[in-house]
Protein backbone atom coordinates (compact mmCIF):
# COMPACT_ATOMS: atom_id res chain seq x y z
CA UNK A 1 0.00 0.00 0.00
CA UNK A 2 1.47 3.42 -1.23
CA UNK A 3 0.88 6.49 1.15
CA UNK A 4 1.93 9.96 0.99
CA UNK A 5 2.73 12.06 4.49
CA UNK A 6 3.31 15.64 4.73
CA UNK A 7 5.34 16.44 8.36
CA UNK A 8 7.09 19.56 8.64
CA UNK A 9 11.25 19.10 8.23
CA UNK A 10 11.54 21.84 10.90
CA UNK A 11 9.18 23.20 13.89
CA UNK A 12 9.93 25.26 16.56
CA UNK A 13 9.42 23.68 20.49
CA UNK A 14 5.72 23.57 21.27
CA UNK A 15 4.63 24.78 17.89
CA UNK A 16 1.77 23.06 16.67
CA UNK A 17 2.29 21.28 13.15
CA UNK A 18 0.15 20.18 10.73
CA UNK A 19 0.14 16.33 9.26
CA UNK A 20 -1.15 15.15 6.35
CA UNK A 21 -1.12 11.27 5.32
CA UNK A 22 -3.08 10.11 2.11
CA UNK A 23 -2.90 6.02 1.64
CA UNK A 24 -3.69 4.30 -1.75
CA UNK A 25 -6.59 1.99 -0.65
CA UNK A 26 -9.66 1.20 -2.18
CA UNK A 27 -11.86 1.20 0.99
CA UNK A 28 -13.87 -1.53 -0.65
CA UNK A 29 -17.37 -0.94 1.18
CA UNK A 30 -18.80 -4.58 0.73
CA UNK A 31 -22.25 -3.36 -1.21
CA UNK A 32 -20.50 -3.36 -4.51
CA UNK A 33 -20.68 -6.82 -7.07
CA UNK A 34 -18.10 -7.93 -8.87
CA UNK A 35 -19.19 -9.02 -12.93
CA UNK A 36 -20.56 -12.17 -11.68
CA UNK A 37 -22.37 -10.98 -8.98
CA UNK A 38 -21.27 -11.84 -6.12
CA UNK A 39 -20.60 -9.40 -3.40
CA UNK A 40 -16.97 -7.88 -3.15
CA UNK A 41 -16.20 -8.70 0.51
CA UNK A 42 -15.64 -5.42 3.03
CA UNK A 43 -12.38 -4.48 2.81
CA UNK A 44 -11.08 -0.85 4.12
CA UNK A 45 -8.07 0.31 6.40
CA UNK A 46 -10.02 0.18 9.86
CA UNK A 47 -7.25 1.54 12.45
CA UNK A 48 -4.40 3.99 12.09
CA UNK A 49 -1.90 5.14 14.52
CA UNK A 50 0.81 7.31 14.28
CA UNK A 51 2.99 7.44 17.36
CA UNK A 52 5.33 10.84 17.81
CA UNK A 53 8.62 9.05 19.17
CA UNK A 54 7.12 5.77 20.30
CA UNK A 55 3.95 8.46 22.09
CA UNK A 56 0.78 7.71 20.47
CA UNK A 57 -0.75 11.08 19.13
CA UNK A 58 -3.72 10.17 16.53
CA UNK A 59 -5.59 7.29 15.86
CA UNK A 60 -8.51 6.26 13.76
CA UNK A 61 -11.51 4.17 13.69
CA UNK A 62 -12.51 3.79 10.11
CA UNK A 63 -15.47 2.46 8.30
CA UNK A 64 -16.82 2.40 5.09
CA UNK A 65 -17.63 5.68 5.58
CA UNK A 66 -14.72 7.10 4.73
CA UNK A 67 -13.36 7.31 0.84
CA UNK A 68 -11.49 5.63 -0.75
CA UNK A 69 -7.78 6.50 -0.96
CA UNK A 70 -8.47 7.82 2.96
CA UNK A 71 -7.05 10.91 3.55
CA UNK A 72 -6.44 12.49 7.35
CA UNK A 73 -5.17 15.88 8.39
CA UNK A 74 -4.31 16.13 11.87
CA UNK A 75 -2.35 18.36 14.37
CA UNK A 76 0.35 17.73 16.76
CA UNK A 77 2.60 19.88 19.13
CA UNK A 78 6.31 19.64 18.12
CA UNK A 79 8.38 18.73 21.29
CA UNK A 80 11.41 16.91 20.58
CA UNK A 81 13.37 16.24 17.43
CA UNK A 82 12.78 12.82 16.11
CA UNK A 83 10.33 11.01 14.11
CA UNK A 84 6.43 10.74 13.36
CA UNK A 85 5.64 7.06 12.62
CA UNK A 86 2.47 5.76 10.87
CA UNK A 87 1.25 2.16 10.53
CA UNK A 88 -2.60 0.72 9.69
CA UNK A 89 -4.12 -2.27 9.08
CA UNK A 90 -7.04 -3.37 7.07
CA UNK A 91 -10.04 -5.99 6.96
CA UNK A 92 -7.98 -8.29 4.85
CA UNK A 93 -4.72 -7.61 7.29
CA UNK A 94 -2.51 -6.53 5.40
CA UNK A 95 -0.25 -3.73 7.13
CA UNK A 96 1.79 -0.80 6.06
CA UNK A 97 3.67 2.04 7.72
CA UNK A 98 5.19 5.00 6.74
CA UNK A 99 7.74 7.51 9.01
CA UNK A 100 8.89 10.85 8.59
CA UNK A 101 11.22 12.82 10.55
CA UNK A 102 11.75 16.16 12.14
CA UNK A 103 13.87 18.75 13.82
CA UNK A 104 12.91 20.72 16.23
CA UNK A 105 15.01 23.97 17.33
CA UNK A 106 14.65 25.76 20.29
CA UNK B 1 -79.01 16.98 7.35
CA UNK B 2 -76.55 17.48 4.27
CA UNK B 3 -75.78 20.64 5.99
CA UNK B 4 -74.90 19.73 8.94
CA UNK B 5 -72.46 17.10 7.28
CA UNK B 6 -71.25 19.73 5.12
CA UNK B 7 -70.72 21.92 8.82
CA UNK B 8 -67.97 18.69 10.26
CA UNK B 9 -66.97 18.91 7.56
CA UNK B 10 -65.86 22.15 7.06
CA UNK B 11 -64.76 21.90 10.94
CA UNK B 12 -62.88 18.74 10.08
CA UNK B 13 -60.89 20.63 7.26
CA UNK B 14 -60.14 23.46 10.43
CA UNK B 15 -58.14 20.85 12.49
CA UNK B 16 -56.45 19.29 9.35
CA UNK B 17 -53.18 21.96 9.83
CA UNK B 18 -53.12 21.35 13.65
CA UNK B 19 -53.22 17.85 12.89
CA UNK B 20 -50.10 18.06 9.98
CA UNK B 21 -48.20 20.12 12.65
CA UNK B 22 -48.19 17.80 15.33
CA UNK B 23 -47.04 15.14 12.99
CA UNK B 24 -44.30 17.05 12.10
CA UNK B 25 -43.57 17.86 15.67
CA UNK B 26 -43.38 14.69 16.55
CA UNK B 27 -40.96 13.78 13.52
CA UNK B 28 -38.65 16.49 14.34
CA UNK B 29 -38.59 15.19 17.91
CA UNK B 30 -37.61 11.51 16.99
CA UNK B 31 -33.88 12.19 16.49
CA UNK B 32 -32.49 9.72 14.05
CA UNK B 33 -28.75 10.01 15.90
CA UNK B 34 -30.75 9.37 19.43
CA UNK B 35 -29.46 5.31 19.26
CA UNK B 36 -26.30 5.93 18.21
CA UNK B 37 -25.34 8.78 20.00
CA UNK B 38 -26.18 6.73 23.08
CA UNK B 39 -24.45 4.04 22.02
CA UNK B 40 -21.19 6.09 21.61
CA UNK B 41 -21.56 7.56 25.02
CA UNK B 42 -23.22 4.53 26.71
CA UNK B 43 -25.96 6.79 28.04
CA UNK B 44 -24.16 9.94 29.10
CA UNK B 45 -25.90 13.34 28.67
CA UNK B 46 -24.65 14.97 25.36
CA UNK B 47 -24.79 19.15 25.35
CA UNK B 48 -24.71 20.34 21.98
CA UNK B 49 -21.95 22.97 21.21
CA UNK B 50 -18.26 23.93 20.98
CA UNK B 51 -18.16 20.95 17.84
CA UNK B 52 -17.99 22.57 14.31
CA UNK B 53 -18.46 20.33 11.15
CA UNK B 54 -17.35 21.89 8.29
CA UNK B 55 -18.68 20.55 4.65
CA UNK B 56 -19.56 21.65 1.33
CA UNK B 57 -23.01 22.74 1.56
CA UNK B 58 -23.78 20.80 -2.04
CA UNK B 59 -21.21 17.81 -2.75
CA UNK B 60 -22.03 16.70 -6.45
CA UNK B 61 -20.15 13.35 -5.71
CA UNK B 62 -20.97 11.44 -2.54
CA UNK B 63 -18.42 9.16 -3.16
CA UNK B 64 -15.57 11.70 -1.86
CA UNK B 65 -16.48 14.52 0.31
CA UNK B 66 -14.43 16.74 2.09
CA UNK B 67 -15.18 17.48 5.36
CA UNK B 68 -13.20 18.79 8.53
CA UNK B 69 -14.22 18.49 12.31
CA UNK B 70 -12.89 20.87 14.91
CA UNK B 71 -13.49 21.17 19.14
CA UNK B 72 -13.18 24.44 20.77
CA UNK B 73 -10.37 23.15 22.92
CA UNK B 74 -7.55 24.73 24.74
CA UNK B 75 -6.05 20.86 24.22
CA UNK B 76 -3.76 21.24 27.40
CA UNK B 77 -2.86 18.50 29.77
CA UNK B 78 -5.90 19.02 31.63
CA UNK B 79 -8.41 19.84 29.09
CA UNK B 80 -8.05 18.69 26.04
CA UNK B 81 -10.49 16.20 23.22
CA UNK B 82 -10.37 12.71 24.06
CA UNK B 83 -12.12 11.19 20.87
CA UNK B 84 -14.30 12.55 18.37
CA UNK B 85 -16.79 10.11 16.67
CA UNK B 86 -18.58 11.27 13.26
CA UNK B 87 -21.96 10.22 12.81
CA UNK B 88 -24.01 9.63 9.58
CA UNK B 89 -28.14 9.76 9.41
CA UNK B 90 -28.18 7.34 5.79
CA UNK B 91 -25.29 5.42 5.33
CA UNK B 92 -25.82 1.75 5.76
CA UNK B 93 -22.76 1.85 8.04
CA UNK B 94 -23.55 4.90 10.39
CA UNK B 95 -20.76 5.22 12.17
CA UNK B 96 -18.22 6.90 9.95
CA UNK B 97 -14.89 7.15 11.86
CA UNK B 98 -13.97 7.72 15.31
CA UNK B 99 -10.74 9.90 15.69
CA UNK B 100 -8.55 9.65 18.83
CA UNK B 101 -6.90 12.56 19.95
CA UNK B 102 -4.47 13.13 23.04
CA UNK B 103 -3.20 16.42 24.70
CA UNK B 104 0.20 16.28 22.66
CA UNK B 105 -2.46 17.06 19.30
CA UNK B 106 -1.69 20.74 20.02
CA UNK B 107 -5.48 21.38 18.10
CA UNK B 108 -8.30 19.29 17.94
CA UNK B 109 -9.53 19.41 14.10
CA UNK B 110 -9.28 16.33 11.65
CA UNK B 111 -9.58 17.09 7.94
CA UNK B 112 -11.04 13.90 6.01
CA UNK B 113 -13.12 12.91 3.04
CA UNK B 114 -15.99 10.84 3.28
CA UNK B 115 -19.10 8.47 1.48
CA UNK B 116 -22.62 10.07 1.94
CA UNK B 117 -25.20 7.96 0.99
CA UNK B 118 -27.83 11.28 0.03
CA UNK B 119 -28.77 14.10 1.40
CA UNK B 120 -28.54 14.07 5.01
CA UNK B 121 -27.26 15.63 8.68
CA UNK B 122 -24.13 14.59 9.77
CA UNK B 123 -23.32 14.78 13.55
CA UNK B 124 -20.34 14.72 15.27
CA UNK B 125 -19.72 13.80 19.05
CA UNK B 126 -16.53 14.59 21.15
CA UNK B 127 -15.73 13.16 24.34
CA UNK B 128 -13.72 15.86 26.28
CA UNK B 129 -10.71 14.98 29.36
CA UNK B 130 -13.27 15.51 32.00
CA UNK B 131 -15.76 12.71 30.52
CA UNK B 132 -18.83 15.35 29.43
CA UNK B 133 -19.57 14.67 25.66
CA UNK B 134 -20.54 17.82 23.25
CA UNK B 135 -21.90 17.17 19.87
CA UNK B 136 -22.61 20.03 16.72
CA UNK B 137 -23.15 18.56 13.33
CA UNK B 138 -23.83 20.04 9.70
CA UNK B 139 -25.85 19.29 6.67
CA UNK B 140 -24.84 17.77 3.54
CA UNK B 141 -26.54 17.89 0.22
CA UNK B 142 -25.29 15.15 -2.15
CA UNK B 143 -26.62 15.08 -5.61
CA UNK B 144 -25.27 11.89 -6.66
CA UNK B 145 -24.73 9.45 -3.77
CA UNK B 146 -22.06 6.83 -3.05
CA UNK B 147 -22.96 2.73 -1.83
CA UNK B 148 -26.18 2.48 -4.04
CA UNK B 149 -25.43 1.25 -7.34
CA UNK B 150 -22.21 -0.35 -9.47
CA UNK B 151 -18.79 0.91 -9.15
Amino acid sequence: MAARIQVPKQARRGEVIEIRIVIQHVMETGYRLDNFGRAIPKNVINNLVARYNGVEIFRAEMGSGIAANPYLQFYARAEASGEIEFSWVDDAGERGSERASITVVP
Amino acid sequence: MPATARRRFISALASLPAVLLSLRAARAQSDPFAPLVRQVTGGAPVRPGRVTVDTPLLADNGRSVPLKVSVASPMTAADYVRSITLLSEKNPRPVIATFHLGPNAGRAEVVTRVRLNGTQRLLAVAQLADGSYWSGGAEVVVTESACLDES
